[in-house]
């Protein structure tokens, strides 16, 4: 599983539609499956399998019509599609619903159908963009084993998330991508080795003693420490001993302490290394696009 | 893509929309309820201040409010189009082996469906308020089937309206602006020498007053000189031409 990482507007979903067939590429050449996506799209459609963002299943019908809709389209031979849509309705537990609208289906349901639907014709290739945008913990958390438990099948799948601890759980590896450009890519410890290593964060009993603080630590910080809401965050260049030596020199300093831990970098780190800004600027922005 | 899975795809897809109207009956209201309110109010309240020389009005009124309403009746496949759109529907179905016309076919198919029952419920409204046949069976048949074609023509117009619109909203007034003028500044509500002449000019080439006065011809026994074939040519020149740029706007569809 490849996930492809990156702030909204960075190209994401314009992959995933250029490699689904849906959109034609402004130049060169892709191939997915062994097949050219312009040249040889009509063979490939029968080897891919889509969810989207949209939970794109028809309110107007039933699960199991959903299902069984998808499978005719795919020509799946006679009887097929009745006999899958059983199987995969079954599998992601909606066995109960199965005869119900999707129009009275939670948000959770809709996405399992939509995955579901995906994967009607077996297909060794899933692209799945964004697939528990908007989900509550919970659903993610079902969608993501649900997700896992397809990738032990050998499917190949290609995953777009705005989420860091998506892409850390679920994908091999991880591209990240900025202004259409993979600005970095490899397996989620890779990138964070990129970022560097320990990390130590210092919680200040009052927000007025940080310059105190900064002052107190700069000595034993590998690059100057940034200071943000009574959180105080520095790269340290040695494990052994960080946090001794730090209480030691904040005590001398006078500095209360809250609370302090030391830390391996995040994907979340890596992502603001490599971006320049952090995951939460892509939240807002997206907000801000609606 | 073969033409026995094309056609097995636009089944699919007709049922689908068949299925969305039996599931989601007040939609059926638009199908019934309206065109009988339409002859009953065109009969009863308008009716009697329109002259129409040489007809009853109703006589007058049922082949031309037929055609009105025969050319609206594609309006559920804008909406579902436009709908499909902006759920990702169309998305899922184009990264789909299916054919790529098969959704358009489907929905346009399922039209004629319900546009059958648009012409059962208006007959049977129209005979109650007195309007009666005055051809041979032959003709009446040929009438009907000529609706069925102008309604399919205009079917693939609104496949365009669907695709080329924002919103389901937005199609709906679309279809609205576009076909009320076009319907009404012709001869299917009143003679159209009644009207001042620029509109009269235009009606007198208008489609609508083509087809509207070969439904005449072909119900009330008038003769017809080339109207029914002029229906015919218009009917299916609109559905080759919007059929056409509909499948090729659905080809580059993208959700919004």
């Amino acid at each position: 599983m490849l996930a492809l990482l990156g702030p909204n507007g960075a190209g994401k979903t314009t992959a995933v539609r250029i490699l689904a067939t849906l959109l034609p590429a402004d130049g060169g050449s892709a191939r997915v499956a062994g097949l050219d996506v312009e040249r040889q799209a009509t063979e490939l459609r029968s080897q891919i399998g889509l969810a989207g963002q949209y939970a794109a299943v028809d309110e107007h019908m039933t699960g199991a019509e959903n299902l069984e809709m998808v499978g005719r389209l795919y020509h799946l031979p006679k009887g097929e599609p009745r006999r899958r849509a059983g199987e995969l309705l079954e599998r992601f537990d909606l066995t109960e619903a199965a005869d119900r609208l999707v129009g009275t289906y939670s948000g959770g349901m809709r996405r399992r159908l939509d995955l579901a639907a995906a994967l009607v014709a077996r297909p060794p290739v899933l692209f799945l963009d964004e697939p528990t945008t908007g989900l509550d913990p919970r659903s993610r958390l079902d969608l993501w084993e649900t997700i896992e438990a397809h990738v032990a099948e050998g499917t190949t799948v290609l995953l777009t998330t705005q989420y860091l601890d998506e892409a850390d759980r679920l994908a091999d590896s991880i591209s990240v991508i900025d202004h259409g450009r993979v600005i970095a890519e490899g397996s989620s410890d890779e990138l964070k080795d990129q970022v560097g290593g320990e990390r130590l964060d210092v919680t200040l009993e009052s927000k007025e003693e940080a310059e105190a603080a900064i002052a107190a630590l700069a000595p034993i910080a590998a690059e100057p420490p940034a200071m943000s809401d009574g959180l105080l965050r520095m790269p340290v260049s040695r494990r052994r001993g960080a946090i001794a030596d730090a209480v030691r020199r904040l005590n001398d300093a006078g500095v209360g302490i809250d609370d302090i831990s030391l830390s391996r970098p995040t994907l979340d780190d890596a992502f603001l290394t490599l971006t320049g800004h952090a995951a939460e600027d892509v939240e807002d922005e997206r907000e801000g696009e609606r | 893509m073969n033409p026995s899975a094309s056609f097995s795809d636009t089944l699919v897809l007709a049922r689908r929309a068949v299925m969305r109207i039996v599931r989601a009956p007040d939609l059926l209201l638009a199908y019934t309820v309206q065109p009988i309110m339409f002859v009953l109010l065109f009969v009863y309240v308008l009716g009697g201040a329109i002259e129409t020389p040489g007809f009853d009005y109703v006589d007058f009124l049922i082949p031309g409010i037929l055609v009105q309403t025969l050319s609206f009746g594609g309006f559920a496949t804008a909406l579902g189009l436009a709908e499909d759109l902006k759920k990702g529907l169309v998305d899922r179905f184009r990264s789909l082996p299916m054919s790529r016309s098969a959704v358009l076919t489907g929905r346009t198919l399922a039209d004629i469906a319900t546009n059958s029952l648009s012409i059962a419920v208006m007959l049977t409204v129209g005979l109650i308020a007195g309007f009666s046949f005055d051809a041979p069976v032959a003709d009446i048949l040929l009438g009907l089937l000529l609706l069925l074609t102008f309604g399919y023509a205009f079917s693939w117009v609104f496949a365009f309206i669907g695709l080329a619109s924002s919103s389901p909203e937005a199609a709906q007034s679309l279809g609205f602006i576009f076909l009320f003028p076009l319907s009404f500044i012709s001869s299917a509500f009143v003679p159209v020498d009644s009207m001042p002449a620029v509109l009269q000019a235009f009606a007198e080439v208008n489609p609508f007053t083509i087809v509207v006065n070969a439904m005449r011809a072909l119900f009330l026994g008038i003769p017809a000189g080339n109207d029914v074939w002029g229906a015919f040519a218009w009917s299916i020149g609109i559905a080759a031409v919007f059929a056409t740029l509909a499948v090729r706007k659905y080809k580059r569809a993208v959700v919004r």
